[in-house]
């Protein structure tokens, strides 16, 4: 019952706020049922914990949540949570027309978000997985302007050529299945089946989809949509985009480890191992050559998908542990970046990297704000970021794939080294011909300030403490990614 | 699946055929408005693929899969795209691609003998007979030539009908080889189908408002040191 009310929720949310008539309540509403959600996740949570980590059953064979799905729905619960209060302030400020607009799609884009970790059944989470982008391109463009278009095209385009590779992928996953005498098609049925089923086949569905949700994910060479999306949206989406939605379709292809990995002549670790360094390598160089902030936030997270790719692909239960933190942790950093990126963005009217100098004076709060972003998502300790990343590359290092992990860190000093430029000549320097540019016409709303103060909270506390219950969760959820159920 | 009746079993390859053709005409052709008139010929070889399966199946299942098909694609998918674009599908224009006709003829015909090598280890690996061995490379055909037209082509429309073509290769694959997916999932699929239309034709609308032309190609001023 209570799977059933968390995807249920945004949907009611999405439908009175298209009915609702003056231009504050559909903020309220969002953030009524974002608390809602985030509420019923950590009880969802709760209970499967205490079941040592037995499956949370909501329709039998069609809703259901696993340690792995239950990881996944907190981050997605958490990052709506302070998404719904920026956005609050975010649309009061900008004045901008369509606040209803802005908030059926955002609820919707939420929903769909939910509904993939939740579903059983791989062809709905496909579909869940579409209407993620479907929701969110309106999103995207919400702007109107040439650049929000183009990005939005870019954005739907791309991603849905994905999802049509992907889903012949899923067809061929099941003609697999199918061959293996599966009766039921679920994500745990196809983990127990896969010693039964046609290796070729299932490397043939594993490729399709890797490469199809690949696209979603950002990974290079169907990168290119990803930073104008994620530049472009208003910035509460763009947290949501970064931090969770990539996350959400990521744990898609992580499901297929369990049916992928026993099976040696795929080499599924090989295949993802490359994907994410390439991902990794090339997200660092394009980091050094951005002169938009937002795009380089954006950019960062194709390294992030590109660093937990690679984690996963190293293999064991030590590596599929550390990638998990180091899901977590980008997606909580991520959308604090945003939401600093956001602040600058409100006072200083520009996403140029150039035209912004001496912030740390002129704003306090959102210069503080983008100078610990920085450094949390590029990986400086004692952040949650640095614990993940060292954690992967000390797994690297005890298994002995020097050249893997030497690439790794070689990449992420890279990307350290372009965003701690980046946003160090932002916050810091002389605030000479800025003046005119960071004329603010107001103080950041303080609705803005509360929801930086909240999402910075997990970015520092994770770095030096994961509370006993989460890393139990972690635990169990990279057992379930190990064999099986 | 695997004994069709030869009347099926023939039927069924000319709907393959004429599939792969439509797919060509869709690459190939100069129109907007015959773009989408092969795009709703190429769905209704999909069902009726589906039908002739179902009926050498003798699954009611497969049938209601054709009918969905019919209905969401067949129907209701040009009613939507008329109404939201009516501009767009309706001037009798020519389009321009990327790459000439019949440069792209000869592309096409070299994705669909590579979809047909590509597929063949899948099929010998569950020694596969009847429908999957026609379906399946077929299938993976349309795929590739929905890309390609997505590639080629620098208009909004015929840029979303390639990316439907696309998810109508997959399917013309699915029914042979995913015959008895739950009905729920068919359903969301062709829902999803028709939120496609929706959300792009949306899209589409605002950029031609904004711009004045649905070239979305000439969309070109998001990169890295541009000059924005």
């Amino acid at each position: 019952m209570i799977l059933v009310a968390i995807i249920s929720i945004p949907i009611v949310a999405a439908v009175f706020s298209a009915f609702s008539r003056d231009n504050r309540t559909p903020g309220i509403l969002t953030l009524a049922s974002a608390t809602a959600v985030l509420g019923l996740s950590i009880r969802t949570v709760s209970m499967l914990l205490s079941n040592s980590g037995h499956v949370v059953v909501g329709v039998p064979h069609w809703l259901a949540v696993d340690a792995l799905s239950a990881l996944i729905l907190l981050l997605v619960a958490l990052v709506t949570f302070t998404a719904s209060i920026f956005s609050i302030g975010y649309m009061d400020f900008e004045k901008s027309g369509g606040v209803r607009r802005y908030h059926v799609n955002f609820n919707l884009f939420v929903f769909s978000m939910l509904a993939v970790p939740l579903i059983q059944e791989p062809n709905l989470v496909w579909v869940a997985v579409e209407l993620t982008t479907l929701f969110s391109v309106l999103l995207v463009g919400f702007a109107g302007t040439r650049g929000a278009l183009e990005a939005a095209w870019k954005y739907v385009v791309l991603t849905l050529m994905g999802a049509a590779i992907a889903l012949l992928g899923f067809m061929v996953l099941y003609w697999a299945a199918h061959h293996a005498g599966a009766s039921r098609y679920s994500w745990g049925g196809l983990a127990v089946l896969s010693p039964k089923m046609p290796p070729v086949l299932l490397k043939a569905a594993f490729v399709l989809i890797l490469v199809g949700f690949g696209a979603k994910i950002g990974l290079v060479p169907l990168h290119t949509w990803l930073p104008d999306a994620h530049s472009q949206a208003p910035t509460p989406v763009c947290a949501l985009l970064s931090g969770v939605e990539t996350t959400v379709v990521l744990y898609v292809i992580l499901r297929l480890v369990p049916v992928v990995a026993p099976v040696q002549s795929i080499h599924a670790d090989t295949w993802m191992a490359v994907f994410g360094l390439v991902s990794v390598g090339v997200a660092a160089f394009l980091l050094l050559a951005v002169r938009d902030y937002k795009r380089l936030f954006a950019f960062s997270t194709v390294e992030h998908m590109g660093i937990i790719l690679v984690a996963v692909g190293l293999g064991g239960t030590a590596a599929r542990e550390s990638a998990l933190i180091q899901a977590l942790a980008h997606s909580v950093t991520k959308s604090f970046c945003f939401y600093a990126a956001g602040s600058v963005l409100l006072l200083a009217g520009t996403t140029k990297i150039a035209s912004i100098k001496g912030l740390m004076k002129r704003s306090p709060v959102a210069g503080a704000a983008l100078l610990f972003g920085g450094l949390a998502i590029a990986g400086a300790p004692p952040f949650a970021v640095f614990l993940g990343e060292f954690s992967i590359i000390r797994t690297g290092i005890a298994k002995g794939e020097y050249l893997v992990t030497g690439l790794l860190v070689l990449f992420i000093a890279i990307a350290f080294f372009a965003i701690m430029n980046h946003v160090s000549r932002m916050v810091f320097g002389a605030a000479d011909d800025a003046e005119k540019a960071l004329e603010a016409p107001r103080p950041l709303p303080n609705i803005c300030v509360a929801a930086l103060l909240l999402a910075v909270v997990p970015v520092a506390l994770f770095g030096v403490y994961i509370p006993e219950p989460l890393g139990n969760l972690i635990t169990l959820a990279a057992a379930a990614l190990g064999h099986g159920g | 699946m695997e004994h069709m009746p030869p009347m099926l079993a023939h039927l069924n390859e000319l709907a393959a055929g004429l599939f792969v053709v439509v797919a060509l005409g869709i690459v190939a052709t100069r129109q907007v408005r015959a773009c989408l008139k092969f795009f709703v010929l190429q769905s209704f070889f999909l069902a009726s693929s589906a039908l002739l399966l179902g009926l050498a199946a003798s699954s009611a299942h497969l049938m209601a899969v054709a009918a969905i098909n019919v209905g969401a694609k067949v129907v209701l998918l040009p009613w939507l795209l008329r109404r939201l674009l009516k501009d767009e599908v309706y001037t009798r224009r020519e389009i321009t691609q990327v790459v000439s006709v019949p440069i792209s003829l000869i592309i096409a015909l070299g994705l669909i003998v590579a979809a047909y090598f590509f597929t063949l280890p899948w099929l010998d690996a569950v020694s596969a007979t009847g429908a999957c061995r026609i379906n399946v490379p077929v299938g993976l055909t349309g795929l590739f030539l929905g890309a390609y037209t997505l590639a080629n082509r620098r208009e909004a429309l015929p840029q979303l009908l390639g990316l439907l073509a696309m998810e109508n290769g997959a399917f013309f694959a699915g029914v042979a080889i995913a015959p008895d997916l739950p009905l729920i999932a068919e359903l969301a699929l062709a829902f999803d189908i028709l939120v496609v239309a929706f959300v792009v034709g949306v899209l589409t609308r605002a950029v031609h408002e904004h711009t004045g032309t649905t070239v979305v190609g000439a969309l070109d001023e998001l990169r890295e040191g541009g000059g924005e």
